[in-house]
Formats: C-alpha cells, sequence, structure tokens
C-alpha cells in the first residue's frame, strides 16, 4: 500500500488484512510492555494543520508502540494567512527525511495534494468534511468484534445495516463509512434533515430517510454524527431542542431499537445533544471500544504502509 | 513606413482577396508602393483582431503574476487586439486617475490595445459608488464598469449604478454571485461532485438568480447590463427571456466553461478552480447553444493569472482563476466551428465585432475594408498542437488546457497596422 488517502482504496480482502492484524496488534495494548520493534528506524511525523486530540494521540501511541520515531507537527491555521504554500509545507516536512507523513487538514483533499508532491507515504488522518479511512477501519473493526459475537466466523457484514445519523454534508466520518461499509457489503442507510444531506446524495450506494424513528427499528448499528457548533449557528435546522426531538438518540428512542443492536459516535460526543447520556452509556454502547481500537488499528495501518520489505 | 500587403487571405464570407496596410489602415488594393512587405495568407482566414471583455492584467499590483506587458504578449498570440483590464488591481481602478495609468500602461508597454474597466463601487467593497462619471469623461473614457471577481449584491447600488452610467452611454458588467447561496468558500458547482469531494457548493440558483434580479432593474432603469461569464443553464434562460422582453442586457462565456467540466476538479488539482466554477455537461451543453444562437453575444477568456504559490494551497484555499488568452480562440474553434455551431463570420461576431460594440470600442471589431484601422487575426483553420503551459507568455502557469491537443490557429496578428505576433513555422519569424 503506497498511500491511504480514501476508504475507497482497499478492497475488501485488505480490509480484512487491516482488520485482522489490528486484532494481533490490541494483544500489544493488554501487555504490560507494549512494545514491538516493526518499525524501529522508521519516523512517522503527524503532520496536523487542525486540532485534533484523539486522532493525534491515537496515530502517535499507535507509532510509538511499533518503535517507530514519531514526530508531532501541528501547522494550524491557514497556510494562505501565514503566507506559506501548503506545498512548501509539506516538501519542507518531506525533505527532513520522513517515511510516513500523517495529514489532518482542514480543507477537503489536501492529502492528495500532498501525495503527488511527495515520495513519502501519505495518510489521510481527516481532510476538511471529505474523508477519515482510519476512523472508518476502526469503525469497522469495532462493528465486526461486536458482530462476531453472535457469529464468530463473519467474514463480511451482508444482511447488516448500519444507519448513520447527523450532519451527513460536513462529516468526514460519514463518507468514509458509507465507502468501507459498501464495499463490506453491509446496507447503509443515511439519516439527517435534508439541510444536512449532501447535494448528489441520490448518486450513493445508500438509503436515504429523514424519519428516524422509521429506520431506527432496523438497524444493527446506529452510528451517530457530531453536531458540530458552527452548524448550529449556521441555521442547518431551527433550536439544538428541535435537533435532539428529531435525530437525537434519546431514551425513548432506545426503545426503539432491535434486540442486539449497537450504538457507535466517532466523538468528540454532545451529550444531550446528538446522544443522550442513557445511550451513550448504554451496555450495547461501542462507543469506548471505537477508542481502544483507533490504536490498534492505526498500528496495523502504519504497519501495512511502512512495514514491508523496502 | 513599409506598406504590409497580406496575399490571398480568405475573408470571411467574401472569398479570397489581398489586403493592403498602410499607416496603421486598410487601404484599397492597386496603390501599393515601392517598399512592401508581402505576407503569405494562402489558406488562412482572415479576422478582424479579436477583443477580450475580461482580461485580468495584474498590473499594478501583482507584476509577479503578470504584467500589461506580458498580458498583452499572451493576447497577441491568441489573436487579441484589444483587451479589456478588469478594475481588481491594487490599487483599485477606482478613479479617473487609476484608470489613466492603467491605459498609459497600455500604450507604453502593450501588445495590444489596454481598455480600462472601470470599477462599480469604491474598491469594489459593494457599498458606494465609485467616480463613475470622471472615468468617463477621463481622457480614457471608460465606458464599462465592474467589480468583477465580487458581486454586485446590493440591489439598491446596483439600481444606482446601472441608471447612472445611462448618462454616458456606459455599461455595467456584473459578476453575478449570491453572496448569500454562493460565499466566498464556494468552489466546486454543487452536485453530485461538490457533495463526494466535501468541497463548499456553488451552485447554479446563485448565478441565475442574481441575473434574474438585475434584469429586472435593468429593465426599471432602461439600461445596458451585462452579464460576465456565464456558467450554466439557468441564466442561459433567464437572460433568453430577458432579451426576448427587449431588455438592455448583453452576455458572455469564457472558454473554460464551453468545454472543462465539474469532473476536472476529482483530483483537487487548484489549476481548475476558477469562478464561476467548471459546471457539468449539461451546462457546457447549453452554454454552447446559447452562444450559437446569440443569447450569449460573446466570448471573453476572464484570463486570470496567478503566481504559483498563490494556486499551491489546499483547493478550498487556492486563488480562484486560469488562464485563457493564449487558447480562447483554439477552444472556440474546437467546441464551436468544428461541431458546425458557429460560421467563422459568427465566430468574428462573437469574438471582435459583439464584444467591441458592447465595450464601444470604436477601433475595434470594424470590417477589413480600406478606411478602416488596421486590426486581423490570420488564422490556420486546420493547424493542431499540444498545449506546452512552459511555452506561455503570460507569467502564469495556471493553465487548464496543459497536455491537451487543441486547434492552433493564430498565425498572425496585426494591430494598428503593426504584427504584434507571428507564429515560428521552425525559423524565428
Amino acid at each position: 500500500m503506497r498511500h491511504l488517502l480514501s476508504a475507497a482504496d482497499l478492497d475488501r480482502t485488505e480490509i480484512g488484512e487491516i482488520l485482522d492484524l489490528a486484532e494481533e496488534m490490541s494483544l500489544v495494548q493488554g501487555r504490560p510492555v507494549k512494545k514491538l520493534p516493526a518499525l524501529r528506524g522508521r519516523t512517522v511525523v503527524n503532520l496536523f494543520f487542525e486540532d485534533s486530540t484523539r486522532t493525534r494521540s491515537s496515530f502517535e501511541i499507535a507509532g510509538k508502540w511499533l518503535s517507530a520515531d514519531v514526530i508531532n507537527i501541528s501547522a494550524k491555521g491557514s497556510s494562505v494567512s501565514k503566507g506559506e504554500s501548503l506545498r512548501d509545507t509539506v516538501l519542507t516536512v518531506a525533505a527532513m527525511g520522513v517515511d510516513a507523513l500523517v495529514i489532518r487538514h482542514h480543507a477537503s483533499g489536501a492529502p492528495w495534494q500532498a501525495s503527488r508532491w511527495i515520495d513519502a507515504h501519505v495518510l489521510n488522518a481527516g481532510d476538511g468534511t471529505h474523508e477519515h479511512p482510519t476512523q472508518a477501519l476502526l469503525d469497522a473493526f469495532t462493528i465486526r468484534r461486536h458482530f462476531r459475537r453472535s457469529v464468530p466466523d463473519l467474514s463480511g457484514f451482508e444482511g447488516k445495516t448500519v444507519a448513520i445519523v447527523g450532519d451527513i454534508t460536513h462529516s468526514r466520518v460519514a463518507r468514509s463509512n458509507v465507502l468501507l461499509l459498501k464495499t463490506l457489503g453491509a446496507q447503509v442507510i443515511l439519516v439527517a434533515p435534508p439541510t444536512l444531506l449532501p447535494a448528489g446524495i441520490d448518486t450513493w450506494p445508500v438509503l436515504v430517510c429523514n424519519d428516524f424513528d422509521q429506520v431506527l427499528p432496523h438497524a444493527d448499528i446506529v452510528m451517530m454524527l457530531r453536531v458540530q457548533r458552527e452548524r448550529m449557528a449556521g441555521g442547518y435546522f431551527p433550536t439544538p431542542r428541535e435537533y435532539t426531538i428529531g435525530y437525537g438518540l434519546t431514551r425513548p428512542r432506545l426503545e426503539l431499537m432491535m434486540p442486539g443492536a449497537a450504538i457507535c459516535h466517532p466523538g468528540p460526543m454532545n451529550r444531550g445533544l446528538e446522544i443522550s447520556a442513557d445511550a451513550a452509556d448504554a451496555a450495547n454502547s461501542l462507543i469506548l471500544d471505537q477508542v481502544a481500537a483507533g490504536v490498534s488499528v492505526r498500528m496495523s495501518v502504519l504497519y501495512e504502509l511502512l512495514g514491508g520489505a523496502e | 513606413m513599409t506598406d504590409l500587403l497580406i496575399r490571398g487571405a480568405d475573408l470571411v464570407g467574401r472569398g479570397r482577396s489581398d489586403l493592403l496596410i498602410r499607416n496603421g489602415r486598410f487601404v484599397a488594393l492597386g496603390d501599393a508602393g515601392t517598399d512592401v512587405e508581402e505576407f503569405d495568407a494562402d489558406g488562412l482566414v482572415a479576422l478582424p483582431g479579436l477583443v477580450d471583455l475580461h482580461t485580468h492584467l495584474r498590473e499594478p499590483g501583482r507584476e509577479d503574476a503578470e504584467t500589461v506587458q506580458s498580458g498583452t504578449l499572451a493576447a497577441a498570440r491568441g489573436g487579441f487586439t484589444a483587451v479589456l483590464a478588469m478594475a481588481n488591481t491594487t490599487p483599485v481602478t477606482d478613479t479617473a486617475e487609476a484608470a489613466e495609468h492603467v491605459a498609459a500602461l497600455g500604450r507604453r508597454d502593450g501588445h495590444a490595445q489596454v481598455v480600462p474597466v472601470g470599477a462599480v463601487s469604491k474598491g469594489l467593497d459593494g457599498t458606494e459608488l465609485a467616480e463613475l462619471g470622471l472615468m468617463a469623461r477621463s481622457g480614457t473614457g471608460v465606458r464599462m464598469f465592474s467589480d468583477d471577481g465580487h458581486c454586485v449584491w446590493d440591489a439598491r447600488l446596483m439600481r444606482r449604478a446601472l441608471e447612472y452610467v445611462r448618462a454616458f452611454d456606459g455599461v455595467v458588467a456584473q459578476h453575478a454571485q449570491d453572496p448569500q447561496l454562493a460565499g466566498g468558500a464556494a468552489c466546486c458547482h454543487e452536485g453530485e461532485i461538490s457533495g463526494k469531494l466535501g468541497l463548499p457548493g456553488w451552485p447554479a440558483a446563485a448565478e441565475a438568480g442574481m441575473v434574474a434580479r438585475d434584469v429586472q432593474i435593468a429593465e426599471l432603469t432602461r439600461s445596458r447590463l451585462h452579464i460576465c461569464h456565464v456558467s450554466c443553464a439557468e441564466t442561459v434562460d433567464v437572460i433568453r427571456w430577458a432579451k426576448q422582453r427587449g431588455i438592455n442586457v448583453t452576455a458572455e462565456v469564457a472558454p473554460h466553461h464551453l468545454m472543462l467540466t465539474t469532473s476536472e476538479v476529482l483530483g483537487y488539482d487548484p489549476t481548475f478552480k476558477v469562478n464561476p466554477p467548471l459546471r457539468p455537461d449539461d451546462d457546457v451543453e447549453a452554454v454552447r447553444e446559447a452562444l450559437a444562437d446569440g443569447t450569449i453575444d460573446a466570448v471573453a477568456t476572464d484570463h486570470a493569472p496567478h503566481a504559483r504559490h498563490d494556486k499551491e494551497h489546499a483547493f478550498a484555499e487556492a486563488a480562484f482563476g486560469m488562464l485563457g488568452l493564449e487558447t480562447a480562440l483554439a477552444v472556440v474553434i474546437e467546441t464551436m466551428i468544428n461541431s458546425d455551431l458557429l460560421t467563422w463570420a459568427e465566430l468574428a461576431q462573437r469574438m471582435s465585432i459583439m464584444p467591441a460594440h458592447i465595450a464601444r470600442l470604436a477601433d475595434q471589431g470594424r470590417a477589413l475594408d480600406p478606411g478602416e484601422p488596421a486590426n486581423a487575426v490570420l488564422v490556420d483553420p486546420t493547424a493542431r498542437a499540444v498545449v506546452d503551459r512552459n511555452e506561455s507568455a503570460s507569467l502564469a502557469r495556471n493553465n487548464p488546457w496543459h497536455g491537451r491537443e487543441l486547434p492552433d490557429p493564430v498565425v498572425a496578428t496585426i494591430w494598428a497596422g503593426r504584427i504584434t505576433y507571428r507564429k515560428r513555422n521552425g525559423l524565428q519569424a
């Protein structure tokens, strides 16, 4: 694997390999000494143009447990305002001799552009409102584990339904999950008010519904998306109260879920807005499993990119 | 001064003939003096020099991106003998002095006539009228006014501007973009691709809605309105309706909107970031048809050179715009002549005669007749070449046509009797 830019870069076999390797990596998490020598001597730079606590620290831990040298560079703020072009920033960092660049950027497509300018591996850690492929992989990892509790030899996600609920328009988590879940064979239903569904949604390989209650009884997984603060003021919906009543995973809605169905959220959560405390802390909530999976999956992806014979 | 005798060119609609040029004008044949330079135009089509209603020359202010010298050299290479220089320079062309400065730069450095466009509002900020009358009365006689790059979104300001310029036969050229529907971040046609790529959408309604408002104001004020860079079918419908109603509106289309589609941005290459954005196939078809039937009056390049570093940001943060002067005629031949949507005479209308008329340029867009100013372009209708951005006369390299095979039509450009560009055929001309 040269780069990981999009969830669409991976076919089902490759996803399976990454998730299987992540299972092995997750064993490290339980050990007292959490260190593998796999990437000793390799250098990974987390180049973050946008603040992120959990994604950056999860990549950092993943790299360190694999014995890579990990450096964090924060390039927050618009490169336009700083007077340095994206290309110059990326070339400058690459010129230090790094093996992989993990890029988070507030603008869609930045990792694609970077991958055309440099020789190092590029890993998309979230670009604007476009994609976040490692989030989709860790979600798939978490969901697969959940499904395997009832069907231990499960390979694909055929016959399973995943509802993704919330601001689809501005969600890179939603885009990557749609692509990855379709590759795995799941049915995806997007649930949102029309103002939070992107243009051209009718061309996506998904079902779309504006009525959460109608979808809820059919979903094996209910994935709630964070409502960004700026959307609340942007007039995408009248009030937070109305949003919660229409699209929040409230306590009454928990009753509508089918037995065995589980809850996901990429975090950070707005408790009381898109997800109630009852839902977040429910027995069938996978939210903390997702966080734990983040490290294992990112270890696996870094190993896939850098661990091969080179 | 040496006479120039052009031998055997096809004068569109009038068969093959020679053209004799003396002291900047065409003169009757048979008057040739003894000192004559001959130009063999066998197999070439002679058109009146092209006029570009929409050029960004970047000087004064951004001489690292383009200068009057380099921009007009690109114009000459594209067959243009006049360019309208948009007002969004630094300083903005919003006073008579600024307009005269641009015109003076043109006289000093120009390889084509440089005609300043005046800003509609002071500093292009959309709130107060610029000194429209003083610009009109200045030595350079500004007739076209535009805040291009920004929409005159305030309906009252638009009304006052349209009313005011009527006094001196001016025209307001609108960059139609409703800022509420398509704000500054909007950078991709709103549709399937913007949704997939997660890029801020620029819906067609933001253009067509603004044009619908403006044609109503033009009807109210009985003024001349011009619509810049029409990019979508919805706008075409509004303009067609307005023209049928007798409203005094003209419109232009940029070459890139005649050929390139939204799918060009799939790789997030900011070379293809332009405002208004590249649209889907249906819109490309609609603007071609509108140019063919005259709903759209003119082709205008929106030549927008940028320094390389201003295009090397993330897509959403990179500068808007692409080069156009050198390739405009090639693109119009490819999309309109080679598909039989336009005749050569109609092409001359759309790229020379109408633009000169809209901008009220007395010496441009004229017939190739004795007594007329000698502005012409000699065109090889069959030559083709692969565009190489590094061969451009422009200082900028944001050329969306790089690597594409297109017609390579311009053999020579003649402005006021002078050859401003001559194609090299292996040997330096």
